[in-house]
């Protein structure tokens, strides 16, 4: 009873809710709401990226440079056009979106590895160009992001982002809970089983999978919009090709195909490097030597892992 | 015409080190549908060891290369055995991940262990450069493209004409029935991946003295050669080694004559319109494609 | 009996947990660079800090506290530094921070200091860090727009208008290209070809190819750092260039020297007078400092002292002056102090801080060197 409502999405999205409502009044610290925002801004991605893994199976290495999309409309949209920052975001997420939209279709015509390599090109090609246009973007250096917040309704800047950034979270959470549990999301999962079956039942596969990728840029370009603005600053850093690597890793060790999977695979490698600051030098090679642990120990991911260890020890 | 030549010779210098990069790519590749992250460290390792024994510790370049590739083997083999195996029921990219841990634990290793700054193999051959009419080749380069060829050539016979070449058709093919006619697949695999080990370390040393090193050198390595297996196609011997010299010649043509800042995406580019007519990759057979 | 036991017990833990305010010690942050593309910069300016800590805490930290650092590296990702700024004000409670190996990086920070009003001084070169002038923010390095005008007195002195430029893609190299092409124009220096390489490119050969075969360049500039540099000289001498070439600050490093031997000879570079102390004259102020910092970081990391770790020993030990000025580590006492900086003796040079210039240094403080038989040599 407990594992199957755990491994409803509705259940799960609900308990994100609660605890994104209940964290303000436990921790006090703007830096543990930092770190609590940027997990729900990276849990939107991964969100979309699982969507994309998990359910319609296809593995992309590109997702940063819909993440990067996403930050730098609105760090451009109000320097260049003169828009305002929350228009740009909605534009940002639009043109993103449309942009997945053109080139999804021949991209998905590939699988596997093959399509692995298409997206990191798009990914690279995306960064070598905000990276160049020194005079339009500033370069590796990055540029200003015009500030936006909720000041209106009494609230500082950072817990402005922290409510968007956890209410984008949960209203992306729940739509694809929705999304799940229509037929087109049970045509989704039958196209992870098994391709051609799927085919044969009549599913149009490439339009599920054309869905899939569009739904992930835009939730991508949704959290770069959102990094973007909590920084204030951006940098094309934020979504080289080592951060879709980051991504994939996030929605994989959470768990691909459960929701709060992701949540918890975003949790963990936004906090773990903050655990391991006290390691210095050796840093890195205990964050490589925890990734491989947990996917040796866990191999579903966390999630998935710890929910088949509950259904032997539950009723 | 000589800047085209020029062209021409920079970029199979550059393309033959992603070739050594894609070719080790391929052999674990071909044993056990794992895409090896890692096998960037291994072109790494080799080169930082090397040069670390050399300029620190004063051992000669061929003691000091001997080391460095039986470490980066043993490397190989071991985080094959420990890390990839107990898991090898899980998905392909579960065990992507894994081989992305492994390469991040490698990286912080050795800049922990053997430092940060960027290391150089002093050129061990002379004289450093010829000149054919007008056209400038780094002698290091020939001994890289060599290296390039030699190391297809014998994954070629390796794999076609050996008992456990033949092992390692044997196990990607029907995983079942190899063990049945008594191949060990753990031992089959656990070999292969000392030997792509063994491909990247010898990688490293001839490339080095044109490249130098450091820590943190493996990513682009792995990210350039997955590029070359993926436009030369993985499942022939040709395949990696074409594409490594045809990303080093894009990226070349694309510097000389297109735009220096834009020669990555150019190259991209090409190997996204390659994909979109074969998706297999150049010399890429689609019947041996793993599901 | 028992219940002495609890009160002590609960005394001790209540001591333990206000262990900030019992123990008085002066908190000083850093965000640096140590790993990532950055970490050419980040890595001996950590060690640099970690070396000054330790003698200031030998000879009595500061007005009698010891210091404390507390050291994040950022990975060279201006998000994390941003996220290391918030934990060093929130968590760490620190009093100042010094770091920012990279401009993006310290760009990132700088909101968070200024939210908090805390003294902050950064490591990096570019310009927009402190023009126009924040509050509570202090450089003491180099801006890239002076290596650039350091370098076109040079090429105006020997005579040099026409160059070309080739650069790395890092946020150094394309920050310094910037303020190089803005200023072309105002030394009369026109930039005839513009070039440029990826990340860990092994070979340019194709892009000093076509300056090669352009007509009328008398000099090439590499605005770069890391490999990129040794990269470019190995291949401007194997093609046999005829142009001069110049080379950022950033390329004034041992391991630049070692990895290109005799194929740099004939560079010119700007460089703070560090690599040449022993050269200098008695009489300079300056070279008991510059001496002083190269012996102290050599002794202890067994490598040369570059400029970069120099920053990181300007910036830590200003603040400990301004600190020691103002008699306490009170936040607006130090922000007053590091203003009124007045004959501050830097690896950069001479610091003299106003309320209109957050900088300090002239162009004096830069020399040029030229690479003569492998080693560095101070230019005509």
């Amino acid at each position: 009873m407990l594992t199957k409502a755990l491994q409803n999405p509705f259940v799960s999205t609900l308990a994100v809710a609660l605890i994104v409502v209940a964290l303000p009044l436990v921790v006090g610290s703007n830096f543990h709401i930092r770190l609590a925002t940027m997990v729900y801004i990276f849990s939107i991605v991964v969100l979309g990226l699982n969507l994309l893994m998990g359910y319609a199976g296809q593995v992309s290495l590109g997702h940063a440079g819909f993440f990067i999309l996403g930050a730098y409309s609105v760090a451009l949209g109000p320097s260049q056009l003169g828009l305002n920052p929350w228009l740009s975001m909605a534009g940002g997420v639009a043109l993103t979106s449309a942009l997945a939209f053109v080139i999804g279709r021949p991209l998905l015509r590939l699988s596997g590895y093959h399509l692995a390599m298409a997206t990191l090109a798009f990914g690279a090609i995306v960064y070598v160009f905000i990276t160049n246009e020194v005079d339009l973007t500033g370069g590796p250096d990055g540029m200003q992001v015009q500030r936006a917040n909720l000041s209106v309704l009494g609230l500082s800047h950072l817990m402005s982002w922290y409510w968007l950034a956890g209410g984008f979270l949960v209203l992306s959470m729940l739509i694809l809970s929705n999304l799940l549990s229509s037929p087109a999301g049970r045509a989704l999962r039958a196209l992870h089983d098994s391709e051609v079956a799927a085919g044969v039942l009549g599913i149009d596969v490439a339009r599920a999978k054309l869905m899939a990728f569009v739904i992930s840029a835009a939730l991508a370009a949704l959290a770069g919009a959102n990094l973007a603005l909590l920084d204030g600053h951006i940098t094309p850093a934020a979504g080289g090709i080592l951060r879709s690597v980051e991504l994939l890793t996030m929605a994989v060790v959470g768990g691909l195909g459960s929701l709060v999977g992701s949540v918890a695979g975003a949790a963990f490698l936004v906090l773990l490097p903050q655990f391991l600051t006290e390691f210095h030098d050796y840093e890195h090679a205990i964050l490589g030597f925890l990734l491989v642990v947990i996917m040796v120990m866990l191999p579903l991911g966390i999630v998935p892992s710890l929910n088949a260890v509950m259904r032997r020890w539950l009723p | 015409m000589t800047t085209f030549f020029q062209l021409v010779v920079s970029g199979i210098t550059v393309g033959s080190i992603y070739a050594l990069v894609a070719i080790g790519f391929t052999l674990v590749y071909r044993a056990s549908g794992i895409f090896n992250f890692a096998q960037g460290e291994y072109v790494m390792l080799g080169g930082m060891i090397t040069g670390i024994l050399m300029t620190t510790c004063g051992v000669g370049f061929v003691p000091a290369s001997l080391v460095a590739i039986l470490v980066t083997v043993a490397i190989g083999a071991i985080s094959y055995l420990l890390a990839i195996r107990p898991a090898r029921s899980a998905a392909q990219v579960h065990l992507l991940i894994i081989t992305i841990g492994i390469s991040v634990l490698l990286r912080g290793l050795t800049s922990a262990l053997l430092g940060k700054d960027f290391v150089r193999i002093p050129t061990f051959v002379s004289p450093e450069t010829f000149n054919i009419g007008g056209v400038v080749i780094q002698s290091q380069a020939l001994l890289v493209i060599a290296g390039a060829m030699a190391m297809a050539s014998l994954l070629w016979l390796f794999l076609t004409r050996s008992f456990v070449g033949k092992g390692i058709t044997a196990v990607s093919a029907n995983l079942m029935a190899a063990k049945l006619v008594g191949i060990n697949p753990a031992a089959i695999v656990a070999l292969c991946f000392g030997i792509s080990a063994c491909i990247g370390a010898v990688g490293g040393l001839v490339a080095t003295p044109i490249t130098m090193t450091s820590y943190d050198a493996g990513t682009m390595l792995a990210i350039k050669g997955f590029s070359a297996a993926m436009l030369g196609g993985i499942s022939s011997a040709a395949g990696p080694l074409v594409g490594g010299l045809l990303i080093g010649l894009f990226e070349a043509f694309g510097a000389g004559y297109v735009s220096s800042t834009y020669k990555d995406a150019f190259a991209l580019l090409i190997l996204l319109g390659v994909l979109a007519f074969r998706p297999q990759g150049l010399f890429g057979n689609r019947s041996t494609q793993r599901v | 009996m028992k219940r002495t036991l609890t009160i002590c017990a609960a005394t001790g833990l209540a001591l333990i947990l206000s262990g900030q305010v019992a123990l008085a010690e002066v908190k000083i942050g850093a965000v640096v660079s140590t790993t990532g593309p950055a970490s050419f910069l980040g890595e001996p300016q950590k060690q640099t800090l970690e070396l000054y800590v330790k003698e200031l805490n030998d000879k009595g930290g500061i007005n009698g506290e010891p210091v404390k650092l507390v050291l994040y590296d950022d990975g060279s990702d201006a998000n994390a530094s941003r996220t290391f700024a918030t934990r060093l004000v929130e968590e760490d409670r620190v009093d100042a921070v010094v770091g920012g190996s990279g401009t993006g990086n310290s760009l990132a920070m700088i909101p968070v200091f200024e939210d908090a009003q805390i003294p902050y001084v950064s490591f990096s070169g570019g310009v927009e860090i402190i023009d126009p002038v924040r509050k509570w923010v202090f450089k003491p390095p180099h801006t890239d727009l002076m290596a650039c005008q350091k370098i076109y007195e040079d090429m105006k002195k020997r005579g040099i208008s026409k160059i070309a430029i080739i650069a790395g893609q890092g946020g150094f190299a394309k920050s310094m290209e910037k303020q190089c092409k803005r200023v072309a124009s105002n030394y009369g220096i026109s930039i005839l070809m513009s070039e440029s390489y990826g990340p860990r490119d092994s070979d340019v050969t194709p892009q000093l190819n076509r300056i090669k075969a352009s007509t009328g360049v008398q000099a090439v500039l590499n605005p770069d750092i890391g490999q990129g540099p040794a990269i470019v000289t190995r291949n401007f001498h194997q093609l046999g260039m005829g142009a001069q070439l110049y080379l950022s600050h950033a390329a004034a490093t041992s391991g630049y020297l070692k990895a290109v031997g005799s194929d740099a000879n004939g560079a010119l570079l700007p460089a703070p007078s560090l690599l040449v102390a022993e050269a200098l004259p008695e009489s300079d102020p300056l070279k008991k400092v510059l001496t002083g910092y190269k012996t102290l970081f050599e002794k202890s990391t067994g490598k040369e002292a570059d400029a970069f770790g120099g920053y990181a020993r300007d910036s830590f030990l200003l603040l400990a002056d301004a600190m020691k000025r103002a008699g306490t580590k009170e936040k607006t006492a130090v922000r007053d102090a590091l203003e009124a900086t007045k004959g501050f003796l830097g690896t950069v040079g001479t610091i003299n801080m106003s309320p209109t210039d957050h900088l300090g240094i002239d162009l004096s403080s830069f020399k040029m060197l030229k690479v003569v038989d492998a080693k560095w040599g101070i230019a005509d």
